[in-house]
C-alpha cells in the first residue's frame, strides 16, 4: 500500500513558554550609554512573562514545528479555489533584496523610482491580463480587495444619487463575497445555481431590481465551470444600473484566454498569492489588487502611481477617491514576486498556465469518476482549473464522509482538497491541480482514492480512524470550541485552570 | 494525458469560452531566470536604501531583524503552506500561531488574541466595529492625533455602517485633552480609542483616566500600543483596555516599503468580545484517541466561510507568516531582551531630543517619548532638504495631516550616538549661522 511510505515528523514539542531557563536570551542588541533619563514609576511595567530561550533553542523549536507542517514544497496541495502552485525561489530571492525590504514609504519619490517603476509595470501587466483600465495595488488580500471594490460601488452609487443598497451573489460564491458586501453596508441577495452548474438566469431576473447596486461573481465559478451566460448576466445587471464585480480567486482557470473586462465586468480583484505564485505563508500575507474600468478609476484608493516621461510619482490629489484601505501602498514584497513571476511566464505563457492547470484537473476528473462512491454533480459542462466531486454516494453506502476521505488522504502524504465547499454540493471535495503539479502526483491521488474507496466499502472503520501517519491523530474540534474547555492562549488556559489538554 | 482525458488538444477544454471574452493578443515572451533577476534587481536599484541614515517617524520602522527570524520563516514548510484547514498535517503552523497569540496576550496584558489582521489601521477599524456590535451603539471616539492613513482606513470601515467618528483633540503633551474627551464621551458612544505611545511618540502617564472615563459611560476602551514599548511600559491590560491593537511590523519584519504590516488584536476574557472577534483564532485541543495535545482553528462559526454575510468580518487571508516572525522574534528576545530593547529606545529618544535641543530645535510635544518624536520647525521642507544634502532621510512632515509645523522622526536600536549626533548636526547646519 502506497500510504505506508509517508510518515510526518512528530515531536512532543512543548509550548515555547515551557522551554528555556530564566536568564537566557537568543538575541544580542547594540549598547547605548545614556542613563540620564528616567521613566515615572507609575508607567513602568512590573512583570513581563515572556519565555527565556537561547538562540539555538529557538531555532530548534521552530524548525521542529516547521517539520510538523505541510507545504507546497513537500508535495501536492490541491485545495480548490486556493491555487496552491509552486512559489519560485527566484522571486523570494529578489523580494529579499534591500531595495525591497529596506525602503521606507515616506522617502522622497525620487529615491523610490525603482519601487514605483515596478508597481507601474505590474499594474500595466494586470491591465493587459484582465482588460481593466487602472489598478490599485493597495489591498492586503482577496477579501480586502472585495471590500475595496464594494466601497467603490457604494461611493459610485451615492455620487450618482442612486438609492441602491443590494448586491446579488450566487449561492456558489466564496464566503468572502457576501461578507465583504455586508462590510460595505450592502444587503446581500442570493441567487441560485441551475442544474448545469451555471448561475440561473431566472433566479437572477427575480433578484434584480432598482435597488441592485451590483453583482459579484467568480468565473469560472467555484464548481470550476465557466459561466456560460456571463455576457447576458452583465447586460442584465448593467441595464438595472448595477456594476459587475469579478472575484479573481479563480482567474487561474481562464488566464490568458478570457478577460473579465471583455466579459462585461467593471471591477475585479486578483489574488497575487493564488494566480501569480506568491506564497501563502500559512495564511498570509496576500495581495489583492483591484482593477476598474472607465470612470470608476476616479474612486480607486489613493495614491495611484503615474508615469510622466520616464519618471514616476504618487498621485494623491484624487478628490473622488474612496481614500485608503490600509496603511501602506500594498504588500510590496508580494508585488515584486508577482511581477517577477509574470516576467518569467510572459503574457504569452499565461495561456499555458490555465491550459496545463485545466488539463491536470480534467485528467484527474476523468480518472476519479471511475472510482466507486465519487460522483460529479452538475454534469454537462467542461470543468476548468478546479472540480467539485461529491462523496454523497460513498457516505450513503459506507458511512465514510468527505471529511473521512480527506483524513485518509493525509496518511498517503497527499494534502486533501477543500472539503464541504461550495455548500451547494453535499459531501463536497473540491480539487484544484495547478500547472506546477506532475502527472505522477495526480496518479497517486487516483491510486489513493481507489484504495480509500475499497477500504470504505470493506472496512470503513479503518478510514474513520485515519489519519495515523500525521503528527497528531484526529483532533477534537468540539473540545476546542466548548466554553468550558476552550483554550485560545496560554494565559486563558492558566486563568481557567488546566483542563487537561496536553 | 490528452488521450485519457478524451481530448485531442488543450484548446478543446476552452471551447465554451465566448469568442468575445478576450480582446487582445498577449505576446510578451517569457524570460529566463537570470534575465528576470537582472531586470527586476536592476529596476529596483533605482531605490535609495538609507539604512541607519533613515530617521523617518510614524512607521514603518527600522528595527534590527535577527537573522534567525528570516531563516526560520523562509523554511518552505511555513512559507508554502496554506491556512491550516487540515489540522493534523498543519500542527507546526497552528502551534506557532497559538504561541504568537499567547505571546501577544502576555505583552499586551490581554487574554485572547487573534492570529492577525492586515495592519494597525484596519485593526482599529475592526476593533471599533467590534465595539459597536457588542454595545449596539454607533459612535466612536478617536484621537485627533491619528495620521491620514489611519483616519482614512477607519472611515472606510465605519462609514457604511453609519457609525459616527468623533475626534478628540490632543494637548501640548500629545495626550487626549481631558476636557474635550469628557465633553464628547456619553452613553451613545460604543468605544474610545486611544494610543499609548501616541502617533507622536508621547506617553500618557495618566492613561487610566481615559479608560475609566470610557467605562463610566458604558463604552469599551480600545488601546493601540507599540509592541516594543511594552517591554518597559505598563500594558493596556493593566489600565483597563477591553480591546488592544498594535502594529506588529517592528516584531521581526523590515519596513518593506510599508508592505510588511501585521495587525495585532487582543481582548479581555469575556465571551461577548471573544465571540465577536474578527479573524482566525487558534485554539488548543486534544486528540480523540489518546488525548494528546493539538491545535485547531477555533470559533470558525464567526467567520465568512461559514457565516457568510453574518460573519464578524470578511477577513480570510491574513498576515500569518509575519505573525510567525513576531512569535520567533519575541522568543529570541525574551523577557530580558525586550526590556533592554525598549529601554535602549527610550534612551536613544531622550538622547536625540537632547542633541536636537542643543542644536537649537525644540520638541513639539512635552514629556517622555518612545522612538517617535516631533520637532517644531518653521519650515519643515527647508529642514528636510538640508538633511537630504547631508545624505539623511528627513522626517515626516506633519503639516498636511495635522497642520503642525513640525517633522516627525524616529530613532531605534539601529542608531548609534554618532548617527543621532549626525542628525542633530545636519539639522543645525546653516541655521542661526551654525
Amino acid at each position: 500500500m502506497g500510504n505506508r511510505t509517508y510518515r510526518q515528523s512528530r515531536y512532543d514539542e512543548p509550548l515555547v513558554f515551557e522551554l528555556g531557563k530564566e536568564g537566557r536570551r537568543g538575541a544580542s542588541l547594540p549598547r547605548f550609554d545614556w542613563e540620564s533619563f528616567e521613566l515615572p514609576e507609575k508607567i513602568v511595567r512590573r512583570t513581563l512573562d515572556l519565555p527565556s530561550l537561547s538562540e539555538v533553542e529557538v531555532v530548534r523549536h521552530f524548525t521542529r514545528l516547521s517539520q510538523m507542517n505541510w507545504g507546497v514544497d513537500l508535495g501536492p496541495y490541491p485545495l480548490g479555489s486556493c491555487t496552491m502552485k509552486y512559489n519560485p525561489r527566484l522571486n523570494e530571492e529578489i523580494a529579499a533584496e534591500d531595495s525591497v525590504q529596506m525602503i521606507h514609504p515616506r522617502q522622497r519619490e525620487e529615491e523610490l523610482q525603482g519601487a514605483l517603476e515596478v508597481m507601474h509595470k505590474l499594474e500595466r501587466m494586470l491591465v493587459a491580463l484582465t482588460g481593466m483600465d487602472r489598478f490599485t495595488l493597495q489591498p492586503a488580500a482577496g477579501a480586502h480587495g472585495e471590500l475595496t471594490g464594494c466601497l467603490i460601488i457604494r461611493k459610485c452609487m451615492k455620487e450618482r444619487g442612486e438609492d441602491k443598497n443590494e448586491i446579488i451573489i450566487p449561492d456558489s460564491a466564496h464566503g468572502t463575497n457576501p461578507a465583504s458586501a455586508a462590510m460595505a453596508g450592502f444587503t446581500v441577495i442570493e441567487v441560485t445555481t441551475g442544474s448545469d452548474g451555471c448561475l440561473d438566469l431566472e433566479s437572477l431576473k427575480g433578484a434584480i431590481s432598482r435597488r441592485t447596486a451590483g453583482l459579484m461573481m467568480t468565473n469560472p465559478n467555484t464548481l470550476g465551470i465557466f459561466e456560460k451566460d456571463v455576457i447576458e448576466i452583465s447586460r442584465i445587471v448593467h441595464e438595472a444600473g448595477g456594476l459587475m464585480y469579478y472575484d479573481g480567486a479563480n482567474l487561474q482557470g481562464i488566464l490568458g484566454r478570457a478577460r473579465p473586462g471583455d466579459m462585461g465586468f467593471d471591477i475585479v480583484h486578483l489574488n497575487l498569492h493564488k494566480t501569480f505564485s506568491t506564497p501563502h505563508g500559512g495564511g498570509g500575507p496576500g495581495a489583492g489588487p483591484v482593477g476598474v474600468k472607465g470612470d470608476l478609476e476616479e474612486y480607486l484608493p489613493v495614491p495611484l502611481v503615474v508615469e510622466e516621461g520616464g519618471s514616476y510619482r504618487f498621485e494623491w490629489e484624487r478628490p473622488r477617491s474612496i481614500g485608503m484601505v490600509r496603511g501602506g501602498y500594498g504588500t510590496f514584497p508580494a508585488l515584486v514576486k508577482a511581477y517577477a513571476y509574470l516576467l518569467s511566464t510572459g503574457s504569452k505563457g499565461a495561456r499555458m498556465v490555465s491550459g496545463i492547470a485545466t488539463l491536470n484537473t480534467n485528467y484527474f476528473l476523468k480518472r476519479v469518476l471511475e472510482i466507486r462512491g465519487f460522483t460529479l454533480p452538475f454534469q454537462g459542462r467542461t470543468r476548468k482549473h478546479e472540480v467539485v466531486l461529491s462523496a454523497k454516494v460513498l457516505k450513503e453506502d459506507t458511512g465514510v464522509t468527505a471529511m473521512d476521505v480527506s483524513k485518509a488522504l493525509l496518511d498517503w502524504g497527499l494534502h486533501p482538497p477543500t472539503v464541504y465547499f461550495p455548500q451547494i454540493v453535499e459531501e463536497a471535495l473540491m480539487f484544484e491541480f495547478t500547472e506546477t503539479e506532475t502527472k505522477e502526483n495526480i496518479d497517486r491521488y487516483i491510486e489513493a482514492l481507489e484504495e480509500i474507496s475499497k477500504t470504505a466499502y470493506t472496512k470503513p472503520e479503518i478510514i474513520k480512524r485515519s489519519p495515523n501517519n500525521t503528527s497528531v491523530k484526529r483532533l477534537d474540534e468540539v473540545w476546542a470550541n466548548h466554553p468550558r474547555t476552550m483554550s485560545l492562549s496560554r494565559r486563558m488556559r492558566l486563568m481557567k485552570g488546566d483542563q487537561g489538554a496536553g | 494525458m490528452l488521450q485519457i482525458t478524451g481530448i485531442s488538444s488543450i484548446e478543446e477544454l476552452f471551447s465554451d469560452l465566448p469568442a468575445s471574452a478576450i480582446g487582445v493578443e498577449l505576446n510578451d515572451e517569457p524570460l529566463d531566470e537570470a534575465a528576470v533577476k537582472s531586470r527586476v534587481v536592476g529596476e529596483l536599484s533605482k531605490n535609495r536604501v538609507y539604512g541607519r541614515k533613515c530617521f523617518i517617524g510614524g512607521g514603518p520602522w527600522f528595527h534590527i531583524v535577527p537573522s534567525v527570524v528570516k531563516h526560520l520563516i523562509s523554511r518552505g514548510e511555513f512559507l508554502t503552506s496554506y491556512t491550516p484547514y487540515q489540522p493534523e498535517i498543519s500542527q507546526g503552523m497552528l502551534q506557532t500561531l497559538f504561541e504568537y497569540q499567547s505571546l501577544v496576550c502576555e505583552l499586551y496584558g490581554m487574554d485572547v488574541a487573534n492570529s492577525s489582521l492586515y495592519d494597525l489601521p484596519t485593526a482599529i477599524g475592526e476593533a471599533i466595529l467590534l465595539s459597536c456590535r457588542v454595545t449596539r451603539r454607533k459612535k466612536a471616539l478617536v484621537p485627533a492625533s491619528l495620521p491620514r492613513e489611519r483616519i482614512s482606513v477607519i472611515s472606510n470601515y465605519l462609514e457604511p455602517h453609519g457609525i459616527d467618528l468623533v475626534k478628540v483633540s490632543y494637548d501640548g503633551s500629545g495626550k487626549l485633552e481631558r476636557s474635550d474627551l469628557f465633553g464628547k464621551i456619553d452613553e451613545t458612544a460604543a468605544s474610545v480609542y486611544v494610543e499609548n505611545p501616541s502617533f507622536f511618540g508621547t506617553i500618557d502617564k495618566d492613561i487610566e483616566e481615559v479608560t475609566e472615563a470610557a467605562h463610566r459611560k458604558g463604552c469599551l476602551a480600545i488601546v493601540g500600543a507599540d509592541p516594543i514599548s511594552l517591554g518597559m511600559i505598563k500594558p493596556p491590560g493593566e489600565y483597563g483596555a477591553d480591546i488592544a491593537v498594535g502594529e506588529g511590523q517592528p516584531l521581526g519584519s523590515a519596513p518593506g516599503f510599508g508592505g510588511n504590516s501585521l495587525g495585532i488584536m487582543a481582548c479581555r476574557l469575556e465571551s461577548s468580545l471573544i465571540r465577536q472577534m474578527p479573524g482566525r483564532i487558534v485554539g488548543m485541543t486534544r486528540a480523540f484517541e489518546g488525548g494528546e495535545r493539538g491545535f485547531v482553528l477555533a470559533l470558525s462559526t464567526r467567520e465568512q466561510h461559514i457565516r457568510r454575510e453574518k460573519a464578524t468580518s470578511n477577513i480570510c487571508t491574513n498576515e500569518g507568516l509575519l505573525a510567525a516572525a513576531a512569535a520567533i522574534y519575541l522568543s529570541l528576545l525574551g523577557k530580558q531582551g525586550l526590556r533592554e530593547l525598549a529601554r535602549g529606545i527610550f534612551a536613544r529618544t531622550d538622547y536625540a531630543l537632547h542633541a536636537l535641543k542643543k542644536a537649537g530645535f525644540a520638541p513639539r510635544f512635552s514629556g517622555i517619548h518612545f522612538r517617535d518624536f516631533a520637532i517644531a520647525t518653521e519650515d519643515p521642507r527647508k529642514i528636510n532638504s538640508r538633511l537630504a544634502g547631508s545624505g539623511l532621510s528627513g522626517g515626516r512632515d506633519l503639516r498636511q495631516d495635522f497642520g503642525l509645523s513640525a517633522l516627525l522622526f524616529a530613532v531605534t536600536e539601529v542608531h548609534t550616538k554618532e548617527d543621532i549626533d549626525g542628525l542633530a548636526r545636519a539639522m543645525g547646519e546653516g541655521a542661526n549661522g551654525k
